[in-house]
């Protein structure tokens, strides 16, 4: 397991590393790190001054070990906006947008499973073909229309829900949960669901179509014959190996719902990370924008990682190489 | 006392696209209690179907279409659900061709043993692992403690078909279905596994339907065959009257295309052309095409398995047992 865990690792130092110099060469090519402190009323003396007491005429690889030495020390620069580090302002609008994600995994999750199993035992009758068809459907239409359909059935012409923000939020240790309360879970309600209704249709066809190949194998065949209850078939000998391509598939898709986040955050004016995005791209606060990405983009790396660990624990044939 | 197991005028059909299939047309035998009875015959000629047919075990679309299956009294093509379930593994068990794909790789050896004890009968897990482990020892998995708690793939092929037949023998079945049980395996392993089986069957008292294309193999541990073609048995007798004095021309083709041990280097015989495929099966004796002694009532009319005056063997064909009626062959010369 320790081989296992410095090979995965190393791999993820060297994401982060490409990720980083993504980040750096939009921030040298956009971004102009004098506007950020001074603003625009200063000569252009002044500036260069500046500029040559910064660093910034120094060659591209100097900065670039530069900008990687400040991140290691959790410096991404500062917001020309907040006039706040960024790391400061990314972590502050973190909880909002991890808790839609995560209450989005959830629905994913506890939906797709069953669905994905049923319409694969029962791969012609009316309920699976309707759920099919469904998928269909929830693929094709984008997060944000779906968003604002919600909006429009279930705040506005039913007043169930609330159309926007995260309602009365619980202060936890620096971390501003809306689980906590009937009001946050009200207003959490309709913007995972939006979130959730790309991925749920993805997931479901990739479950099915897993466990019919899982269904027609030998072992499954075996598992039969051996005169085992259906219900310890399917949810146990077909499903686990199921699993397997599922949660590779799955790790990264629930990776890029991050990125979804975007969308589904501003029609909700959900104070999020993805929200804050929208606006740093309308105020070209660079500095926050390749801040995000990099923040995101190690995100992503850590839920991959996890992802490897977990599908370690499944699948015994990677343990073994794992203990060597 | 009846039979163990009376298959009759069991029929398969597949249902396709274009219309059913039908892959088994009409098989019949009998197994007593801890008989032994080898289904021979080419690829495709229905032996596999036959087997899971016994324990309603056809996959899809495939189906039963007609016949019965009397196991012990009761006829099993009726059953469903919770009955064919009580039955399969318990009294009737299977083994099947490839080790390497029947046991599930995410799950320990220990735990598909479990599950198929307590799947049958309310036993504890401490009570199943006892049997388990019982049973390891009887086909001879060294140190099977520490084996029950590994995965498939830390066995060789040889090992993963022992805990098969193991698996086999856990409820005690009356019957053992082995489908091909040493094709995949090595030649020093495949004498090995059918080597226990042997013993096992012998000393249990286990009923075993060996399901095979190696007439070797079945000469040396079944005393019955039924030899199918193109989904039907076309020869059934004991199994020294088989192999010595075969009747049916297909079975003479079989056996004079084993390897003579006297003679080595001579050219194998061979029994001219290919086994007609399901889809376009020839009217009257599937047969007739390759065979050498076909008449004329052989290209119309579908020869049934009957008995052959002077002989013990039961065989389907039109052209044994006449007194002297001349053959095509005949004729032209």
């Amino acid at each position: 397991m320790f081989a296992f865990a410095v090979r995965r690792i190393t791999q993820a130092i060297i994401v982060m590393l490409v990720i980083g110099l993504l980040g750096f060469s939009i921030k040298q090519k956009i971004g102009d790190p004098v506007r950020d402190i001074v603003g625009v009323s200063v000569s252009v003396a002044e500036r260069d001054a500046l500029r040559e007491k910064l660093g910034l005429n120094d060659p591209f690889l100097t900065q670039y070990v530069r900008f990687i030495k400040n991140a290691v020390h959790g410096d991404l620069g500062m917001s020309f906006f907040f006039k706040r580090p960024t790391l400061e302002v990314i972590l502050s609008k973190a909880p909002a947008t991890l808790e839609l994600v995560f209450a989005s995994s959830l629905i994913i999750i506890l939906l797709s499973i069953p669905l994905g199993i049923y319409t694969a035992i029962n791969p012609r009758n009316l309920p699976s073909r309707i759920i099919m068809g469904g998928s269909i459907v929830g693929v094709s239409i984008p997060v944000f229309l779906t968003a604002i359909i919600l909006i429009y059935i279930f705040a506005v012409e039913l007043h169930w829900l609330p159309s926007y923000g995260r309602g009365e939020t619980v202060n936890i240790w620096g971390w501003e949960s809306g689980f906590l309360t009937l009001d946050g879970l009200r207003h959490l309600l309709l913007p995972s669901i939006a979130l959730s209704s790309i991925m749920l249709p993805l997931f479901i066809r990739l479950i099915r179509s897993e466990m019919m190949e899982t269904l027609e194998t030998e072992y499954v065949k075996f598992a039969w014959a051996k005169g085992l209850s259906r219900w310890r078939i399917w949810f146990l000998h077909a499903f686990k190996n199921t699993l397997l391509p599922v949660i590779t598939v799955g790790g990264v898709q629930l990776g890029i719902l991050i990125a979804y986040t975007i969308l589904t955050e501003t029609v909700f004016q959900w104070q999020g990370m993805g929200f804050m995005f929208l606006e740093a791209v309308e105020r070209s606060d660079t500095s926050l924008l390749v801040a995000y990405i990099i923040v995101v983009g190690a995100l992503f790396v850590v839920v991959n990682t996890i992802v490897d660990i977990i599908y370690g624990l499944v699948n015994p044939t990677v343990r073994i190489t794992g203990r060597k | 006392m009846g039979h163990l197991l009376e298959v009759k005028d069991l029929e398969v059909k597949f249902a396709l696209r274009m219309g059913d299939l039908t892959a088994i047309n009409g098989v019949s035998f009998t197994l007593d209690r801890g008989e032994r009875l080898g289904l021979v015959g080419e690829s495709g000629a229905g032996k596999s179907v036959t087997g899971f047919a016994i324990i309603n075990l056809i996959s899809k679309p495939g189906y039963i279409s007609g016949g019965t299956v009397i196991f012990d009294g009761r006829d099993l093509t009726g059953l469903t659900g919770e009955g064919m379930r009580h039955i399969r593994g318990n009294l009737i068990s299977m083994i099947f061709q490839d080790p390497m794909m029947t046991l599930n790789p995410v799950l320990t050896i220990g735990t598909q043993m479990v599950e198929t004890l307590q799947a049958h009968m309310n036993i504890s897990r401490k009570a199943a692992e006892k049997i388990a482990l019982e049973k390891l020892r009887m086909v001879q998995i060294p140190s099977p403690e520490k084996r029950l708690q590994q995965y498939p793939h830390e066995f060789s092929g040889g090992m993963r078909q022992r805990i098969v037949v193991a698996i086999a023998l856990l409820a005690d079945p009356a019957l053992i279905i082995a489908d091909e049980p040493t094709t995949a395996l090595d030649v020093t392993i495949q004498a090995e596994i059918m080597e226990l089986l042997l013993e096992l069957c012998e000393s249990e008292g286990t009923g075993l339907i060996l399901i095979t294309h190696d007439l070797a193999v079945v000469s040396q541990v079944t005393q019955k065959i039924a030899v199918m073609y193109a989904g039907k048995v076309v020869e059934a007798g004991l199994t020294e009257d088989i192999i010595d004095n075969p009747l049916h021309p297909y079975t003479q083709g079989l056996i004079k295309a084993l390897p003579d041990g006297r003679n080595p280097g001579t050219r194998l015989n061979q029994i001219p052309g290919v086994m007609p495929s399901l889809i376009d099966i020839p009217p009257g004796c599937s047969f007739h095409p390759r065979c050498t002694i076909r008449g004329d009532i052989c290209r119309y009319e579908s020869p049934v398995l009957r008995e052959i005056p002077g002989y013990r063997n039961m065989a389907a064909c039109h052209m044994l047992g006449l007194k002297k009626e001349p053959t095509e062959k005949d004729r032209a010369e």
